[in-house]
């Protein structure tokens, strides 16, 4: 059995190397691929804080992904077509840089995950399940009905949005910044394991009775990780629309809230690089398979089932085995 | 009274037809060991559970430290001082035994919202936890995963990680299950030292711990205490022999 | 707003509400006696559709279209539940998600597969076909009387076996005790087999029912299932009642609200406002209904207290 470390250590330099050799080789296309696999893996990051560590099962994280679209969509359509976003009370106007629009996705997708969360958190089990899906599919049918910005037609966005010092429409340049940012989550993420917080929000997930009489709320953690986990995703999801230069209803649509649990699955629930050979498996199958079938849905979906069915803890618990107690 | 700690007056619990508590009133006082016996079924968990607040009496109440907690939460009672340790051990069972112990001392620091700092790398919780480990003689297995301790050793745990609260009352529900002839004992000298530390509310099956540590005893039959008094007076006390104690003494 | 359209409203949003019962009510007795949640559902809807189509197709029998439907699901039902379903009932909430996605995709794709990506059409009956006159006055299709009548004759059917039969003894002592049911000597794993193909019936009916006014494509179960969710977190998990109570409400506050509320703000703000936030609004209804139940009652109007 390999251990987690090197196999987590191998992965980055496969996040690293390809891009450069793609680079070198002239092959943008590359690039673009991984950079769909590093935004994936960050929703799919910022999911599992709630399903690894919360324990969790949101099947509506697109509700993120979908509102930190739209917050990009929202700020660069205003942008570029130079009408102000709003102007009572205050005039507000759109905007084309990239670190704004992060701030608005995250700030946005904290906002749901708080009202979310405290509506779901009162259920637990299957009622979470089926309620986070729900919530889900009202964000879909809102931006479906909602014509300013598109309706069913999505929003199309001309020039990628900037970022100071970069040109965001070099691939490598954008790759640079979602890979960044994917490792600066995972190294905040790699410290709330170990931090009280974290410790405490373990123990929630197993044992909420035990919480409680230490004095703890466990629904109060859970909410904290499940905000947390929404403003990743929220996040990621802002990347992937500036990726496309496009967002519509599909980022809301619980085939993206499903595919992104997917991602945490296939790597391995709440192991720290999970989410990230999720990601990167899930991008690699649809490149080939994809190529090689216009069915290739029944490809991953008999490999999910096999995973489920027979191997415990994903990829990387077939790899490197149990997961190790954090020391 | 000053000295009385904890009591409950009154403390009705039914559920659907069945009366799980009957009009229960007693009383914990300062450095005292207060045992609840009773046969299998008699409500004795229900019992710990209502003076812990998981469940709400249907009627009467609990008081803790002078102040009526009855429609407080676990939590709010737990803050306020009141240490469970559960009958089936409630351990987070894919952490170490540290990182158990360590939670007890998060929830008496009040404060989990520390996001980024590795808990291990605070010096005041990890002596904390290592304190309380090192009481009920867990030292040597706090790096072990909790799920690989042995039946008695989860006991000490749930202990452990009641004494990291530095609790103003213990409730123990069956402290000494499944420790054998040995951990009993350790135990209970381990116990019997602790009432000076915080009085002790102890529910137990093991007779002999029961008479070799308990002030008083209560005995539950059928969700009523049928009776209250010294290890002595219980001894003696003929309806008690004939409801519980039976053949045994 | 006159009378005769928010009586043909108040019956849209029965037929809907009723078919939506037909979805939820299986969900609910496999969760309710297996533990088991089900995505997958929405594909024997699916399935159920495709085959009345595919048959009504080739025999221009709408008869033989239902029984297609009816028998094509209840044996997808069964094959799925012998082949995967029964692996997960001893598996925690997160696998049997997964599992059944992986179902969906399987499902999916499959279907596609076999008849392409472009809808089919299933035609309503001739005899069913056109309005009747119902008393005030009303016209309104015939087809869409036949699907209420058609659903409640089903839910009383399903409560009569549920509370009269053998296997509806069988069926509440599951859900009370699994332990019991084994216990008293019945075939567990026969039992549940059984159960789920009569869920995966269900869908299969009201997916055919359905198919007839709306297009048969591949997709079109899952928006229904995840409404069948909805319903189910308002009526309580494992309550056929709550279910039938809980379907008839989201039934009405969708179409009422799509029709109502462009109304209502129509009061308070210019007409093509109105209708675009209405028109938003409405499209939120059931969940801000499903919310307020939550906060009213977090287990749902039937469902049993934790």
């Amino acid at each position: 059995m390999m251990r987690e470390y090197y196999l987590n250590t191998i992965i980055l330099g496969i996040f690293i190397i390809i891009p450069i050799w793609a680079f070198i080789m002239d092959e943008p296309f590359t690039i673009t691929l991984m950079t769909r696999a590093a935004i994936f893996a960050l929703a799919a990051v910022g999911l599992n804080i709630a399903l690894g560590l919360g324990g969790l099962v949101s099947l509506g994280h697109a509700t993120f992904f979908g509102i930190g679209g739209y917050s990009m969509g929202i700020l660069a359509y205003h942008a570029q077509t130079f009408t102000p976003l709003m102007e009572w009370p205050i005039l507000v106007s759109g905007s084309k840089l990239m670190p704004l629009i992060w701030i608005n996705a995250v700030i946005m997708s904290a906002v749901a995950g708080l009202l979310i969360g405290i509506l779901s958190l009162r259920t637990s089990g299957v009622y979470f399940i089926m309620i986070t899906l729900a919530f889900g599919q009202m964000f879909f049918f809102f931006s479906i009905s909602w014509s300013a910005y598109g309706g069913e037609d999505g929003l199309s966005i001309y020039i990628r949005n900037s970022f100071p010092g970069l040109n965001t429409l070099v691939p490598i340049h954008y790759y640079t910044l979602c890979i960044t940012l994917l490792c600066a989550v995972l190294w905040i993420n790699s410290r709330l394991i170990k931090s009280p917080f974290g410790i405490a929000l373990n123990a929630a997930r197993q044992v909420p009775a035990r919480v409680e009489t230490v004095g703890l709320n466990p629904v109060r953690l859970k909410l904290a990780a499940f905000i947390m986990s929404g403003t990743v995703t929220g996040l990621a999801g802002a990347l992937f629309a500036d990726l496309n230069r496009f967002v519509s209803p599909t980022m809301f649509s619980w085939q993206t809230s499903g595919e992104i649990m997917v991602f945490v699955i296939i790597g391995g629930v709440g192991r720290l690089f999970g989410p990230v050979v999720g990601a990167l498996v899930f991008v690699a199958l649809e490149h080939w398979l994809g190529g090689l079938s216009d069915f290739w849905h029944i490809y991953l979906g008999l490999l999910l089932l096999g995973i489920v069915l027979f191997g415990r803890g994903g990829l990387i618990g077939m790899i490197c085995g149990e997961a190790r107690l954090h020391e | 009274m000053n000295n009385i700690v904890l009591s409950t007056k009154g403390l009705t619990k039914h559920f659907g037809a069945l009366s799980a508590s009957k009009n229960i009133t007693l009383d914990l006082r300062v450095g005292e060991i207060h045992a609840i016996i009773g046969p299998n079924g008699a409500g004795k968990s229900t019992f710990i559970s209502q003076v812990c607040g998981s469940i709400k009496p249907d009627n009467g109440t609990v008081h803790f430290l002078g102040r009526d907690v009855t429609q407080e939460t676990v939590r709010d009672r737990a803050q306020a001082g009141l240490a469970r340790s559960f009958q089936i051990s409630a351990l987070a069972m894919e952490d170490s035994v540290l990182q158990n112990a360590l939670l007890g001392a998060l929830g008496a620091s009040r404060n989990p919202w520390r996001f980024l700092s590795p808990a291990l790398g605070n010096k005041m919780l990890v002596e904390q936890a290592k304190h309380a480990l090192d009481r009920v003689g867990l030292s040597d297995h706090a790096n072990k995963r909790a799920s690989e301790l042995s039946h008695g050793q989860r006991r000490q745990l749930e202990v452990g990680i009641a004494l990291t609260l530095s609790p103003k009352a213990f409730v123990m529900d069956e402290p000494m299950a499944g420790l054998g002839f040995e951990g009993s004992m350790k135990m209970t000298s381990f116990l019997n030292r602790l009432r000076q530390e915080a009085p002790i509310l102890l529910v137990e099956h093991d007779m002999e711990a029961v008479f070799a540590l308990a002030d008083r005893i209560s005995v539950l039959v059928y969700g009523e205490v049928i009776a209250t008094g010294t290890v002595e007076e219980i001894r003696a006390d003929p309806y008690v022999r004939d409801a519980y104690l039976g053949e045994e003494l | 707003m006159t009378f005769v359209l928010l009586a043909e409203q108040i019956l849209n949003g029965i037929q809907f509400g009723i078919m939506l019962f037909l979805m939820a009510a299986g969900l609910t007795l496999i969760f309710g006696v297996m533990g088991l949640i089900n995505l997958a559902h929405g594909s024997l809807y699916m399935i159920g559709a495709f085959s009345a189509a595919a048959v009504a197709g080739m025999t221009g029998s709408f008869i033989l279209a239902l029984l297609a439907a009816l028998t094509a699901s209840a044996a997808a039902g069964a094959l799925v539940e012998l082949l995967v379903i029964r692996r997960l009932y001893n598996k925690d909430h997160l696998d049997q998600v997964l599992a059944t996605f992986a179902l969906i995709l399987i499902f999916s794709e499959g279907t596609r597969w076999i008849f392409g990506s472009f809808p089919l059409f299933l035609d309503i009956p001739d005899p069913l076909s056109g309005p009747v006159t119902i008393p005030g006055g009303i016209q309104y299709p015939l087809y869409r009387l036949v699907l209420i009548g058609a659903g409640l004759f089903i839910s009383i059917g399903l409560g009569f076996m549920i509370t009269k039969t053998r296997i509806g003894i069988q069926i509440r002592a599951g859900e009370n005790d699994r332990e019991m049911i084994a216990a008293l000597g019945i075939n567990i794993s026969g039992l549940y087999t059984l159960i789920f193909s009569l869920g995966a019936a269900l869908a299969g009916l009201a997916g055919a029912l359905v198919g007839a006014i709306q297009s048969v494509q591949v997709g079109m179960g899952e928006p229904v299932l995840i409404l069948a969710f909805v319903v189910i977190v308002i009526g309580g998990i494992g309550s056929i009642k709550g279910a039938l109570i809980g379907a008839l409400l989201v039934g009405l506050t969708d179409t009422l609200g799509s029709i109502f509320l462009p109304e209502l703000l129509k009061l308070v703000t210019d007409p093509s406002t109105a209708t675009s936030i209405g028109s938003s609004l409405s499209s939120m209804a059931i969940y801000i209904l499903m919310g307020a139940i939550l906060i009213w009652r977090p287990t749902g109007l039937f469902g049993i207290k934790p």
